[in-house]
Formats: C-alpha cells, structure tokens, sequence
C-alpha cells in the first residue's frame, strides 16, 4: 500500500485501473475530461490492458459500453452534465439489459444558463434507470467505491450498472492524501471477470433485448426491482469486506456523524457532507444535539436505514443541490415518502442550495439547522426553503 | 419470482410468431413436371418456406408459407402457379 | 462466383417469423445467414428488423443478436467487438440496420465507428422509408415518393449513405439488392474476409411501404438496377467497380426507361411529368460522374 497524494478524478482512474476494466468507451466534459485522459495514458503506457474506445458522443459512449459488457466484458465510462443528459437513452437501455457497467458521474449542473459547476440535478435525473446510485465524500472514498462499485454491479443477485458520484470540482480537482490498494489486495477482492451468465456467447444463438408482450414486460421490470433491493444488502456487505481488507468502511448505505444522540440531522449526499460535518461539530460545542446522515446511496433509496437512523430525533433538514420545479426538490421529497410510515414521524424540513456551484458554507449549515429546528418547534409546515438567495426568496416571487 | 431471465433473452425456435401459414390468402403450388429444379423460388423466399431437398428438389412448407407469390413471380418455367386458399 | 447450389441448405432466420409477406428484410436476413453459414454475430438497431424477431421467448434468428436502440448499432458494435477480441473470439460482429437507423439518426455513430476503423461489418438495408413506424419519409427515401409525411412527395432527393461512408476511406463499402442475392452474399462475404470498417447498402423494396403486391419485391428490385436507379457497385480500398448487372449500364441506351420502375409502385403514383423528368436528371447525373469517375480516373475516389 501506498499513500499518495491525488484529485478526486485521479481515484476514478486509478480504481479503475486497479479493477482491471477491459473496455472503456469515453467522451470528454468538464469537470470529468481528467478521468478518461488519464485512463488513456495508462492504456497508452501498458499499464492497463484495456480496449479504449474513443467514441463520437456520451450516447456511443454508453452504447459502446453496453456492447461490451453484453460480450462479457469489465466495462467503464465517465461523464457530467449534458454527457449524461445526451447519453441518457443509453444508460435507461444499460439497467433494463441488467448489464453490470460502472460509470463515474462527475456531477455538475444543467444548462441553460451554462454552468460547469457542481450540482446534482444530472446524476438524480437517471434515479430511475435502473442503475445504482453511489455518491463519494472524500478522494479517498472515490477511489474505495470505484472498486467497490464493480463488485456490487457484478454480484449475481445485483447484476445492475453503478454509478459513482462525485462533486465536479468539490472532489473532481480536490487533492487529497489516499491510501492505494496492493493490486493484489484487488485482485482477491475483485475477481477477474466472469461473463455474467447471460452474456452474448458467440456459440450460443439467442436474441437479446427483443420484444416482451405485456404478460411478460412487467416480470422483468419487477426482476430489475428486486436486484435493486438485494442491492441493500450487497452494497453493506462489500464495505464491510472492503473495511476487513483496508480497515476503511463508510457505513454501507448511510454515512452518520455524530446521530447517536442527535436531536437534529442534516441530510444530504455528496463532498458538502464535510461542510455540515464541521457546521455539527460547532453546533454541538454550543449545546444543539446535532448530526449529519449523508446518503451514500440515492439508489437503492435507503429507506429502512434511514427510518432506523432518524428515529428519536426530532426533526431533519434535508439538503438538495438540485431542483425538481414544481415539487420542488428530490431528496426532499424523497426522505418525506420513506418516513411516512414511521411509527413516530420525525419534522422534515428541505432546503435548496448550492445549484450550479454555489458556495455553501458551515456557517449555511448552521442557519439551516436552527431554521430546522423553529419549524419544527412552531410545527410550521417543513416546505422548502432556498438558502443564499439573492435578495431572499421573496425577492424573486 | 417470475422464473424468467434476468433480461428478454429470446432463443431460436421455428414459428416464433406462430404458424404464419394461417396468413395465407393465396396458395403457391408447384407442378413438379414442370419443375426444372433452378431453385430460384428456394432461393427467393423470404420466408425460407420452400424446402430443398437433397436432389435439389424443392416443396413449399405449407405450414410457414405466407403466400406472398414471389416464388411464383421468379419461376423462370412457370412452374408455380397461385391459387385461392380455400378454407 | 458463387452459384446457387453451393449455397447451404441450412436457414439461419427460421420461417414463421413475424416479417410481412414478401418482406425484403427478411429475405436479406436469409441471405446473410448462408453467406456466412451462421458464424457471426448481429447487432440490430429499433427498426423492423426489431419487430420481424418476434416477441419474447421466441426468436427466429439461429445467430447471437444484441437489440438496441434505434441510434447505438455502430457504437454497440464497437463495444461488443472490442469484448469479443478481449475474449479472443475472431467472429464477425455485424450490424443490421435500417435507412432511418443509418442515414439519419445513426449516422453518428456510424460515422464515428468508420473514422476509427472499428472492425465491423455494418450493413443497411434500405427501405427508403422509416416503415417500422408507419412509412415515415427518411433521408434514403428518394425524391418523388409518397410517405405518410410526405403526403405530396418528398422533395429532396436521396442522401448518397455509400458515398458519404467511402469518403471516410474505409477498406470496403458495396452496394446491392434483394434481386441479386448471389451478389449480395459475395459482396458479404469479401466484407468478411477483410478486417476494419466495412459496409454494405442494400437496396430492399419494401410491398407495403412502397405499395406493390408482396409477390413484386424481387421484380422491383430488379427494376430499380435495370434502370439505373439503383446502381451495384463495390469501392475497395477506395478503388469503385461497378458490379453484376450495373456493369453494362454505363451505356445509357442499355438502361431501361426509369417510368417502368415508378409505375411498378404506388408510391409514386402521384408524379406528374416535371417530377419524373426530375428523377430522370438525378438518375442520368450520377451515372455520368461514374462514368466520368472511371474512365478518367479508373474509379478512384481518392
Ligand atoms: C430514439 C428513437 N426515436 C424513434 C423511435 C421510433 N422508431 C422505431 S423504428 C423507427 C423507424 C425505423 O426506420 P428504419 O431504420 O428505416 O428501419 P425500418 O423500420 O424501415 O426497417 C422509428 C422512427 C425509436 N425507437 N427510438
Ligand atoms: S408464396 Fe412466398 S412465402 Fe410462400 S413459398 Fe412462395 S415465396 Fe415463400
Ligand atoms: S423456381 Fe420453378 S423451376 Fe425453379 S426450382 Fe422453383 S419451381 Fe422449380
Ligand atoms: S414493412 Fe416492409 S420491411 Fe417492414 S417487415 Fe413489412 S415488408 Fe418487411
Ligand atoms: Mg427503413
């Protein structure tokens, strides 16, 4: 093992490299352009021994990779933004043909207004691909989950394609000191590949992908739904295992600082967790009971978790950095369906922030906290309330 | 579980959309004595329902032909004709 | 030449499949399984060629085939290619795709996999319409003919797909017909014997698209090369040669009047005399820069 000191696109490529991926099929987008560059040049040097497709567009990128993993193959590409948007029919095609792609989603907001900077908007625009959700922290973690993302996709009772998360820039071009795995260590923890049991044998004719009537359309989808689920399971298994072989683990699904106690969480996925983790640390040196629950995975949605996680608390400030006009924001509304039916139903209070890179202090943290909390305590409706406004939310009505 | 595969991976069968022969409205009957065994009808059949024997000898598989006439049409002798299917 | 009786008995595209009557496409599928004997493996784009397999669990194709979306055939091909040489398996990948899925919106993705040489052999086959959805007009659908979104006739004439391929220099580009399957096979299997980018355009008249009898398919493919609407020909490594039937229509008095092929087809039942003369133009046009391309240049484009 190694400690070095890299970018958070850096971890991408080297996970990559040390999960031994056969195809890569990429097109470049800021803030991802570095992952698929480096990638190149280890191809280029001989260090990887992978095909790399230098495709046209996001939509080929991801065509390639489904082309790829249907011939067995270990397949990867990364994307951001309008990458992911364009290849968006693709990645729909990759989860409903349950081939087992991992992609790194540099994430960065939509346009217009152009925009190369962080928001969310892109990767929880495909929540309902069918493909697993993974959202990093720390370079660190980029680099754990990258690894950890292919065996996920690639259990037997999973068999969906991944996506890593990262913030664009936030993590994209943070430099961090990492530990890096022993190839060997890899190795034992992420077999060569095997093609899945359905690839596309060359000596055994079958078409793939045809047309299912309706007596059969929905079987299918509900196979892809139960694979979701069994990803709960597999997703907290590997980062146990992960933990016994590097002793780093990150709490399977959820990520919780400092919940034991707490009385109000802050929930969010994604870099800013260390943000609201440093805004808790200085809540709590003032007496406020607080936590942060950072969602490691948006997909599978970590509904028992999360009802487990908040119970006893009072109220919870759910932290969007993206937008869904008109609803108004996903995580949001997405926590609020999942505790619904909890037994004592904690305040839910959502906040947007952030979008198109924002900057998002602890000290907004903190105010989202205590706004948290005189909600809940007036028992005000826990609507959703912008943070870092210009002239203030009624200054745009 | 629904006992399917993981995806819709469909395997070869003949008569995958049934026996398509139903779909006739017209009948190609060959006239063996007037056959000269060119197999342009085996050859031109979209539906691969006209069998080739060994000897070059060619039948219409009744059960999958669809009637489309094409192999009447390319009959250099005029060995086929068409008929109305009768019910 | 290959002969008719060498070709194998064996069917790679099992009858009572879901084609229509006197389907073009299917008779091309046939042809391409016995031009191969069965050892390649296919990738099908959203066209009819989707419907044509029929409905889960069964299929009529005794070859692997990956389905995907109606833009990605170039692209999957490439993956599923650099797969298979990972796995060290040198079978032919091939793709099948429609006019709408090559000349408009594949033609992306195929550009690209024939920039970079990809080793696949993509092959259109050429309705000159999107039929799938109901015979919409596409860029293949020549000028004059009825669509349903041309309910007058389409005003342009054909995107040239051949030539704009060849322009990317790749080692082998064809074109040919559902009438001349011996061709067809040939030209298939030279594609095969030959590695990079290869493709070939099938011309594939369609009885419902294109309003004639099912049994006219093979007549009306016949029709559009005697008259020289649609012209065999083969480039490669940049070298063009006219081919089969073709070669002897560089004489223009050796090509049939053009009407005999529009009154074979309902489509174009509609034109009236400034139309036809128009297509007469086109036709005549693009026969003397072939000549002119191969008796000045010895037929090469580059
Ligand atoms: C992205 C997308 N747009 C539209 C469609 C609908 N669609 C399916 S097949 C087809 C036309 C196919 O035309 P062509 O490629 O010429 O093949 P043909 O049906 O004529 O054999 C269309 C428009 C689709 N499946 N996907
Ligand atoms: S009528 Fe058509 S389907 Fe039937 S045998 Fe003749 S060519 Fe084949
Ligand atoms: S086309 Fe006519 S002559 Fe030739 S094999 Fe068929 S029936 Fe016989
Ligand atoms: S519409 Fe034309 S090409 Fe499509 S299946 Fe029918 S005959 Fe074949
Ligand atoms: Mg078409």
């Amino acid at each position: 093992m190694s400690r070095l000191v890299i970018s958070g696109n850096e971890a991408v490529a080297l996970g990559v490299k040390l999960s031994r991926v056969q195809v890569v099929a990429a097109y470049p987008i800021t803030p991802q352009t570095a992952i698929v560059e480096k990638i190149a040049e280890y191809v280029e040097k001989g260090e990887l021994r992978a095909e790399f497709i230098r495709v046209e567009s996001e939509h080929s990128a991801m065509a390639a990779c489904i082309g790829a993993a249907a011939g067995g193959a270990r397949a990867f590409t990364a994307t951001s933004s309008q990458g992911l948007l364009y290849m968006s029919e693709m990645v729909f095609w990759a989860g409903g043909a349950r081939l087992p792609i991992v992609m790194a989603v540099v994430t960065r907001a939509l346009a217009p207004p152009w925009s190369i900077w962080c928001d969310h908007n892109d990767a929880l625009s495909q929540r309902d691909s069918g493909w697993v959700q993974l959202w990093a922290e720390s370079v660190q973690e980029v680099l754990d989950m990258t690894i950890q993302a292919f065996r996920v996709a690639e259990d037997e009772e999973v068999l969906l394609p991944v996506m890593v998360c990262l913030d664009g820039f936030i993590l994209s071009h943070a430099y961090e000191p990492a530990d890096i795995p022993e190839q060997s260590a890899v190795d034992s923890f992420l077999p060569e590949k095997k093609p899945a049991p359905y690839w596309l044998d060359p000596s055994k004719p079958a078409a793939y992908c045809t047309i299912a009537a309706p007596d059969t359309y929905m079987e299918f989808r509900y196979e892809m739904y139960r694979a979701m689920k069994n990803a709960e399971r597999v997703i907290k298994e590997v980062d146990e295992e992960w933990c016994r072989l590097t002793g780093r683990s990150y709490g399977g699904l959820v990520d919780c600082y400092r919940c034991d106690d707490a009385e109000v969480a802050i929930l969010l996925c994604g870099a800013w967790a260390g943000d609201a983790k440093e805004a808790v640390d200085i809540l709590r040196r003032k007496g406020v009971k607080a936590g942060v629950v950072r969602l490691r995975a948006t997909r599978p949605f970590p509904t028992e978790d999360l009802r487990a996680v908040v119970e006893g608390m009072d109220a919870l400030a759910v932290v969007d950095r993206s937008l869904s006009p008109g609803l108004p924001s996903i995580l949001w509304s997405e926590v609020r369906a999942a505790l619904y039916d909890s037994v004592k139903r904690v305040y839910v209070k959502g906040f947007i922030a952030g979008l198109g890179g924002r900057d998002v202090t602890p000290g907004d943290f903190i105010r989202i906290v205590h706004s948290t909390l005189e909600g809940f305590r007036r028992g005000e409706p826990g609507e959703v309330e912008w943070i870092g406004l210009r002239g203030g939310e009624s200054g745009h009505h | 579980m629904s006992g399917l595969p993981v995806t819709a991976i469909a395997t070869p069968r003949r008569g995958a959309a049934g026996r398509t022969g139903l779909w006739r409205v017209e009948r190609p009957v060959i006239d063996h004595s007037r056959c000269i065994k060119c197999l342009l009808c085996w050859l031109y059949c979209p539906e691969g329902a006209v069998v080739r024997h060994e000897d070059n000898s060619v039948e219409i598989d009744y059960d999958y032909c669809k009637g489309c006439g094409i192999c009447a049409n390319e009959c250099p002798v005029r060995a086929i004709t068409v008929v109305a299917e009768r019910e | 030449m290959v002969t008719i009786k060498e070709l194998t008995r064996e069917e790679y595209w099992l009858p009572g499949n879901s084609s229509c009557p006197g389907c073009p496409a299917a008779l091309g599928l046939r042809m391409l399984g016995k031009a191969l004997e069965g050892k390649f493996v296919l990738v099908v784009p959203a066209s009819c060629t989707t419907v044509i397999q029929g409905i889960y669990p069964a299929t009529p194709s005794r070859v692997p085939l990956l389905n995907i979306a109606f833009a990605a055939s170039a692209s999957a091909a490439s993956g599923l290619r650099a797969a298979l040489r990972i796995r060290g398996l040198k079978v032919p990948v091939v793709v099948w795709a429609g006019d709408g899925g090559t000349a408009d919106i594949g033609l992306q993705a195929l550009s690209g996999a024939a920039e970079r040489n990809e080793d696949i052999l993509y092959i259109c086959y050429d309705n000159e319409a999107y039929q799938n959805t109901g015979i919409q007009r596409s860029g293949a659908t020549p000028y004059g003919a009825w669509t349903t979104t041309t309910p007058l006739g389409k005003r342009e004439h054909k995107k040239d797909v051949p030539m704009i391929v060849a322009a990317h220099g790749v080692p082998y580009v064809a074109t040919a017909s559902i009438a001349y399957p011996l061709d067809f096979v040939e030209k298939v299997r030279k594609a095969a014997s030959k590695s990079g980018f290869r493709y070939i355009h099938l011309h594939a008249p369609c009885p419902v698209g294109w309003r004639f009898p099912p049994s006219k398919t093979v007549e009306v493919g016949r029709l559009a090369v005697e008259t020289g609407m649609w012209i065999l020909y083969e480039i490669e490594d940049g070298v063009l040669r006219l081919t089969g039937r073709s070669r002897v229509l560089l004489d223009p008095s050796k090509r049939k009047p053009i009407e005999e092929y529009l009154r074979a087809q309902g489509r174009f039942s509609h034109l009236d005399e400034r139309d036809v003369e128009e297509l007469k133009r086109y036709v005549e046009a693009r026969w003397r820069e072939l000549k002119k391309l191969l008796e000045e240049r010895g037929g090469c484009l580059r």
